[in-house]
């Protein structure tokens, strides 16, 4: 062991080495350190919050899925109930427009009846006298007989 | 034989002196100077590119050690201080790679002192002297335990005031209530804090010498083994010595930090 001017050199040396690591090593590597820690933490955070988001996102989207499926049953059975009833109006309408159109069909067939019945009336009365004609125009004049004839017509 | 390994080993514990100043040894400085620089360098590289973003290889190692320093101040450190935490990374750092310079093979620097101040200088290499473990110098160590002293002295001062600290010097570790014991204790306490204050240091510089000069000379004794067998005992105790040199470093540091809380906080 010997002590000499070694010593203080020794101590120049070290002191000047903590100043200098004070200054330019310790207090940028702890801070930037810090920042990492701080990072990660607000990262974690929002993890944390994002996962948080999610969760409330699925849970009003389940909601909103629930609510378009009930409003969505209601307007089918509105629609049902409304078709129902269209079916029924159209049915009624048919059936008046078909009794309608019956009772049009029935009104003409009558008229035509009429119509043929009158016709008829015309042509067996021109037979009748036709016939009668032809009998009667060896025996008897027709003059003579008209009214007889007519009163014959108005039966028929 | 004898003789050649008693000239061996002294040739190998004879420092590169200078009689400047009276007496300086030159190796211990400028291969601690070059260490000193080596850490710093390193550090302050990483330091001035530090990202808080995914870290490199080097900013992760340089993380790794400034994080286990930072720690074991903050378990045993009871006290704010911006000095404390450079200091034990700086102890730390330099204390390991000054142990460091052991695994080296104890003659590599040496003869290429040697080589070095025979070739350009003409010197007898028989006088080209190189101790190539800094803190196998007691020089060394002291200034290193002298300083924390010094830190141990003025945390005291600026935590409890230049009164307070004188105070303390006389009234712990005894403590009583009235004033004729406080006087009649004075002479003991002051003694009691003398010998602590001188311990301290001293244990410090002492405990880290006798690691680094022991392992240093049985390095050189292994040495002294012919080439071929060296290895046998070379190897375990290199790899033994891993573990001292870094146990060393953390024993400097941590007791420099558990001295700084002392000296912070009220006995």
């Amino acid at each position: 062991m010997e002590f000499n001017s070694s010593l203080i050199g020794q101590m120049i040396t070290f002191g000047l080495l903590i100043l200098f690591t004070m200054k330019f090593v310790w207090p940028p590597l702890t801070k930037m350190m810090d920042e990492r820690a701080k990072r990660i933490a607000d990262g974690l955070a929002s993890a944390d919050r994002a996962k948080q988001d999610l969760e409330n996102a699925e849970k009003k989207s389940a909601e909103k899925l629930r609510e378009a499926k009930q409003s969505a049953a209601e307007i089918i059975a509105q629609a049902e109930k409304r078709a129902a009833q269209l079916v029924d109006e159209a049915k009624g309408t048919a059936k008046v427009e078909g009794e309608r159109l019956i009772a049009g069909a029935q009104g003409e067939i009558e008229q035509q009846i009429q119509q043929a019945k009158e016709t008829l009336r015309q042509q067996v009365a021109v037979l009748a006298i036709a016939g009668a004609e032809q009998i009667l125009r060896r025996e008897i004049d027709a003059a003579k007989h008209a009214d007889m004839l007519s009163s014959i017509k108005a039966e028929l | 034989m004898a003789q050649d390994a008693t000239s061996y080993i002294q040739h190998h514990l004879t420092f590169a002196k200078t009689d400047l100043f009276g007496g300086f040894h030159l190796d211990s400085f400028w291969i601690s100077l070059a260490l000193g620089m080596l850490f710093v360098g390193v550090f302050a590289y990483v330091a001035r590119k530090a990202t808080p973003g995914v870290p490199g290889r080097l900013q992760n190692f340089v993380e790794l050690i400034v994080e286990m320093v930072d720690n074991q101040i903050k378990d045993a450190f009871h006290g704010k201080s911006k000095v404390i935490g450079p200091l034990s990374l700086t102890i730390f750092c330099w204390v390991f790679l000054m142990n460091a310079m052991d695994l080296l093979p104890v003659d590599l620097l040496p003869t290429f002192a040697q080589w070095y101040g025979h070739t350009f200088y003409g010197a007898d290499p028989h006088h080209v002297y190189l101790r190539v473990v800094p803190t196998a110098d007691v020089n060394v160590t002291f200034a290193m335990s002298l300083t924390v002293l010094l830190m141990i002295i003025g945390f005291s001062i600026s935590a409890k005031g230049l009164f307070g600290w004188i105070k303390e010097l006389f009234t712990a570790p005894f403590h009583a209530e009235s004033l004729p014991m406080i006087i009649l204790l004075a002479p003991a306490n002051f003694a009691m804090q003398m010998v602590e204050m001188i311990a301290k240091p001293v244990s410090l510089s002492l405990r880290l010498f006798g690691n680094m000069y022991a392992g240093e000379l049985i390095f050189i004794l292994i040495a002294l083994l012919p080439w071929w067998i060296n290895w046998v005992l070379g190897t375990p105790w290199a790899i033994f010595h891993i573990l001292v040199i870094t146990l060393q470093a953390f024993v400097f540091m941590m007791l420099t930090i558990v001295y700084l809380s002392l000296a912070v906080e009220d006995h």
